[in-house]
């Protein structure tokens, strides 16, 4: 069997047990909805409305952006290891510069209190 | 036939998994209870606790899904009932297919066949593992949204920039792993740590790249939401986090994502640093001593052995993650990114600029 077909004869063996185990107590469990179990947990509260267009921290948007800047450049990383040997010094040279560019945008970020939460 | 094999490896892999999910909801029910100075889960019994003794370890591990899975599921009438249901099968099936591209033996010769020990043996697995845990998140963050709770779109948020954070680090000791590997195939990767250095110590990956083993083990941990890293679902803040509206077997899907995110990460670190299924000095037809003392032994033997070195590696691993969550108190939030960020991150820039210079330096530090 082809290596990939494995992987897609796994994902569907996953599949179909996960979804077997998440749809199981729809099957199996007693179905006695009442109002007030439907709601929301608020801690006992009654539910102060829809959160659709409740606003949350900016700070978990930095820090999703510093993700996307610092993982794309991590992404490059991995080809350059796989053939590391070959390219030797000058692919080291090459790679040094890409990270002290990299490293630079890190203490850039530092610097400006980026990281900081508070 | 060869299907048939391939087909056997699928289901092997999925069942080790599986098992070693629910064997650990029970080690960590008495594991917290033992560093606890509790007894723990003690009354699983058959037929209404008619059984004059506690099955213990079997019943337990039955009993806890079982229980949850007949237990009402709902849904909350404000809650975004297609991603509601989306979410717990977002989050646990990228984890359980990881495990099929894992490596759990060298070879198995049986009737002229000869079976690579690994159920997908695709070439680019070390890239696999890392999509698939990157995809984990997704359960976190569409449960958290879907829910329509305060409580749990906190946890959701939290999640995610937690996981994404300590992603970096993942990846980077991942990649100085590679260097030092020369390959992104995990069982190659394997193989390579059979060799010795000096003829003596098994080249485990651990003696090449301490600082990466720790790098990975405290990302991995982060990456499976436990303490001390619970933040998601710190229960004395936001209620349970991002499954607070979750019930029934939903629930349990998510907490067993827990479960099979530490298996990931004892799998990965003992593939990586601790030679997967390599028992010291033992070769393909037997055992190898330093100083020319040997042991032949069956083929059969010895992929057994490997497979049962492989689980008691694991086993070690996922033990020594239990351990560090009943041991230490959650972090703060702040701190948690600090850490990520400040910590984490400049030491695997800095490990994986080392290694670059090592590998050139000594061509023979590593094996090749």
């Amino acid at each position: 069997m082809e290596p990939y077909a494995a992987l897609m004869a796994s994902f569907v063996l996953c599949g179909i047990v996960a979804a077997v185990m998440v749809c199981a107590s729809w099957i199996l469990g007693p179905k006695n909805p009442t109002p007030t179990k439907l709601e929301i947990f608020e801690t006992g509260n009654p539910p102060m409305g829809s959160l659709r267009g409740m606003r949350f921290p900016v700070k978990f948007y930095l820090v999703a952006i510093f993700f996307v800047v610092f993982d794309v450049e991590v992404v490059f990383l991995y080809p350059w290891a796989l053939i590391f040997r070959q390219l030797g010094w000058a692919g080291l040279v090459e790679m040094a510069i890409f990270m002290a560019i990299l490293g630079a945008g890190l203490a850039y970020v530092w610097q400006v209190g980026a990281l900081e939460w508070d | 036939m060869e299907v048939f094999f391939s087909l056997a490896k699928i289901v092997v892999a999925f069942v080790i998994i599986l098992q070693l999910t629910l064997l650990l909801l029970w080690v960590e029910r008495k594991g917290s209870a033992l560093i606890q100075d509790r007894v723990g889960a003690n009354r699983a019994n058959l037929f209404g606790g008619l059984l004059p003794f506690n099955l213990g370890i079997v019943n337990t591990w039955m009993a806890d899904p079982l229980k949850l899975f007949h237990k009402e599921d709902i849904v909350p009438t404000e809650a975004d009932h297609f991603l509601h249901w989306l979410a717990p099968f977002v989050a646990i099936v990228p984890l359980f297919v990881t495990f099929a591209v894992i490596p759990f033996g060298d070879v198995l010769r049986v009737g002229g066949y000869t079976i690579d020990l690994v159920a997908a043996p695709i070439p680019a697995s070390v890239l696999f593992v890392l999509a698939m845990a990157s995809l984990a998140v997704y359960g976190v963050v569409i449960g958290g949204w879907a829910s329509n709770s305060r409580y749990s779109f906190l946890g959701g948020v939290r999640g995610t920039a937690q996981m994404i954070s300590y992603e970096l680090a993942l990846s980077l000791s991942i990649v100085s792993v590679v260097l030092t590997f020369g390959t992104f195939d995990l069982q190659e990767i394997a193989r390579a740590q059979g060799q010795l250095i000096w003829g003596v110590i098994p080249a485990w990956g651990v003696f090449y790249q301490p600082v990466a083993l720790i790098l990975l083990f405290i990302a991995g941990m982060a990456e499976s939401k436990r303490a001390p890293f619970d933040l998601p679902e710190a229960e004395s803040e936001i209620v349970a986090g991002f499954f607070t509206e979750y019930s029934g077997s939903k629930l349990s899907v998510f907490m067993m994502a827990d479960f099979v995110e530490i298996g990931i990460v004892a799998a990965l670190v003992t593939t990586l640093f601790f030679g997967g299924w390599q028992v010291p000095w033992l070769g393909r037809e037997g055992f190898q001593f330093p100083g020319g003392f040997a042991i032949a032994l069956p083929s059969l033997v010895v992929t057994l052995l490997q497979f049962v070195a492989f689980l008691v590696k694991l086993f070690v691993f996922c033990w020594l993650q239990i351990l560090v969550r009943w041991s230490l108190p959650r972090m703060r939030y702040d701190h948690l990114m600090a850490f990520g960020w400040k910590r984490l991150l400049p030491l695997g820039l800095v490990n994986v600029g080392l290694t670059a210079v090592l590998v050139l330096l000594f061509d023979g530090w590593t094996v090749k």
